[in-house]
């Protein structure tokens, strides 16, 4: 983990109420695909917890969706911004447990973690299957960019408006793979738990104080003990999890 | 140069810094981003007789300059933090901890005191009479003067090191609570503890944290922190541990200026994990500021 201070280079509106934010700074401290980085915004409280969907030596993507205040302000900021932001945070995807045919689901917000997740499990010789899901077609965001790195993609939409109609799940029955990495809400993940056939890994969301694993705000329980969704997360591997 | 030592019932500290407990686990995580040990000391994380879980998440809700957490006293409890957590945290921190004890009962307050007494890197026991965040026990022994004196004795009976009581700021009359723990024979006091609060969601209309409401603290508190260190000094001659919405440098004058001997910072801690080291840095410019030569000399300055 690192405070350091970050410059926005770009923040564009991909998808409905979905912004894409690029910042440069030292980025030495992210060491795994799923980490997140956490920023202090002027006038709030608590730092903002968003997963990292790519990082390079000198840049991170993030790519965040207006919910409340804090990500208004977000979609507001022009490039020359500087944030103070925590990086490094969270264990991260591990992908030596993935021997070979990855499967990478991703819902909604989940989506951008699995970008930078694709992009190694490829650059490892790794296949990766992709499936996209969101509510409609104005939500969908990045299915170009994962076939770019090579990923096979399949995009399900609740209304049927882009790709499969259905939830992920729908696409999955009919998948092969030898392992799966997933993120997003809840209800998917209960949906992909029930269907599994493999081991795999899900990346949770709670609501954080610190994001370092200092205020206990965000544990959980799991067959290996009390974790902090923070810190021992947010990548936890199916094996471990009590639904 | 200026002195900012300060001492807590014979507990000589470098200076009044001490991150709060629940803001900074075992110590260790901080460790791992700077020298604890420029710390006066710090408060662990709130340990009881037997493991706990704490409350269903979401626990914590964020307020205009402040938050409210309700994490509920998780904590491994005593055994392993006397196996496990102390070892770990005299690794990075070679200084007296102050180690903060909860209690569902008065029984087991003097159980996990008598047994954190007896540990080498303990400098101070903080008595925690005053979480909000736990039913049948914690702040119900804070906010009646006979139940906090009868804590007080049942753990000064067991005890050898400095005992000091954490008060609630949820009380009519804190100055009350206070005296009736020292005349129990507490060394000092320590306040302010979480004000109750409680945030809704629009969108779903429910309260925001599981556990409906919970302890609010951060920058917004502090002018009840001063108010209350005020009206307490007033009230005791035992040293008093100040804090409560705790950011800067300038805040610990003034909370010493109140009546505190020495200063803990929560929240700050968790927004920014280098706040405690950089009021420690701080200090000394803004006492040079105010022409303060020696912190021991504000003390109660206010009065």
């Amino acid at each position: 983990m690192k405070q350091a201070v970050y410059e926005i280079t770009e923040n564009i509106r991909i998808a409905k109420d979905i912004y894409k934010m690029i910042l440069a700074g030292d980025t030495s401290d992210i060491t795994k695909p799923g980490q997140f980085i956490n920023i202090q915004l002027e006038g709030r409280y608590l730092r903002r917890p968003i997963s990292v969907c790519d990082y390079d030596e000198n840049t991170i993507t993030i790519i965040y969706k207006v919910v409340g205040g804090g990500t208004e302000d977000m979609s507001l900021m022009l490039p020359g911004t500087k944030l103070d932001i925590l990086i490094g945070l969270g264990n991260g995807f591990d992908t030596s447990k993935c021997a070979g045919d990855a499967l990478l689901i991703g819902g909604g917000v989940g989506v951008p973690p699995m970008y930078n997740l694709a992009k190694t499990l490829i650059s490892e010789g790794k296949s990766v299957s992709v499936i996209l899901g969101f509510n409609t077609s104005e939500d969908v965001f990045y299915s170009e960019e994962f076939q770019a790195l090579g990923a096979k993609v399949y995009v399900a939409t609740a209304d049927g408006s882009v790709g499969t109609k259905g939830f992920v799940t729908d696409v999955m029955k009919n998948l092969t793979y030898s392992y799966f990495f997933t993120c997003g809400p809840e209800p998917m993940f209960k949906a992909i738990e029930k269907l599994a056939s493999t081991s795999g890994q899900y990346s949770f969301e709670e609501r954080m104080g610190c994001g370092f694993g200092a205020c206990m705000g965000c544990s959980c329980k799991t067959k290996y003990g009390n974790k902090r969704i923070c810190k021992d997360g947010p990548v936890l591997e199916r094996e471990e999890i009590i639904w | 140069m200026v002195d900012t030592k300060v001492n807590l019932s014979g507990l000589e500290l470098t200076n009044p810094i001490i991150p709060a407990s629940g803001t900074f686990g075992y110590g260790y995580e901080f460790a791992e981003l700077y020298d604890i040990n420029i710390l006066g000391s710090f408060s662990f994380k709130g340990t009881t007789k037997e493991p706990r879980f704490g409350n269903d998440t979401p626990r914590i809700a964020e307020c205009t300059e402040g938050m409210i957490n309700s994490v509920g006293l998780q904590n491994p409890g005593i055994d392993k933090v006397i196996s496990e957590e102390l070892p770990k945290l005299r690794k990075c921190f070679n200084k007296p901890v102050v180690a903060n004890i909860s209690g569902f009962s008065i029984d087991e307050y003097a159980y996990c005191c008598e047994r954190i007494d007896k540990e080498d890197g303990v400098g101070l026991i903080e008595v925690n009479v005053s979480c909000p965040n736990v039913h049948n026990g914690g702040m119900s022994f804070g906010t009646d003067p006979k139940c906090a004196a009868e804590v007080t004795k049942a753990v000064k009976a067991v005890t050898t090191k400095p005992v000091y009581i954490k008060l609630s700021p949820n009380v009519t009359d804190i100055a009350s609570i206070a005296k009736a723990c020292e005349e129990a024979g507490a060394d000092g006091i320590s306040l302010i503890n979480t004000l109750m609060g409680m945030r809704i969601d629009l969108k779903t209309g429910k309260p925001v944290i599981a556990n409906k409401a919970g302890g609010f603290s951060g920058r917004a508190i502090f002018p009840v922190a001063v108010r209350m260190v005020y009206q307490v000094y007033e009230a005791v001659n035992i040293p008093i541990i100040g804090m409560g919405g705790v950011s800067t440098a300038e805040d610990v004058i003034e909370l010493m200026l109140a009546g505190a001997s020495a200063v803990q910072v929560g929240a700050e801690n968790l927004i920014n994990p280098y706040a405690s080291k950089d009021i420690v840095e701080d200090l000394p410019r803004v006492m040079k500021k105010y022409n303060i030569t020696s912190l021991k000399d504000i003390i109660g300055g206010a009065h």
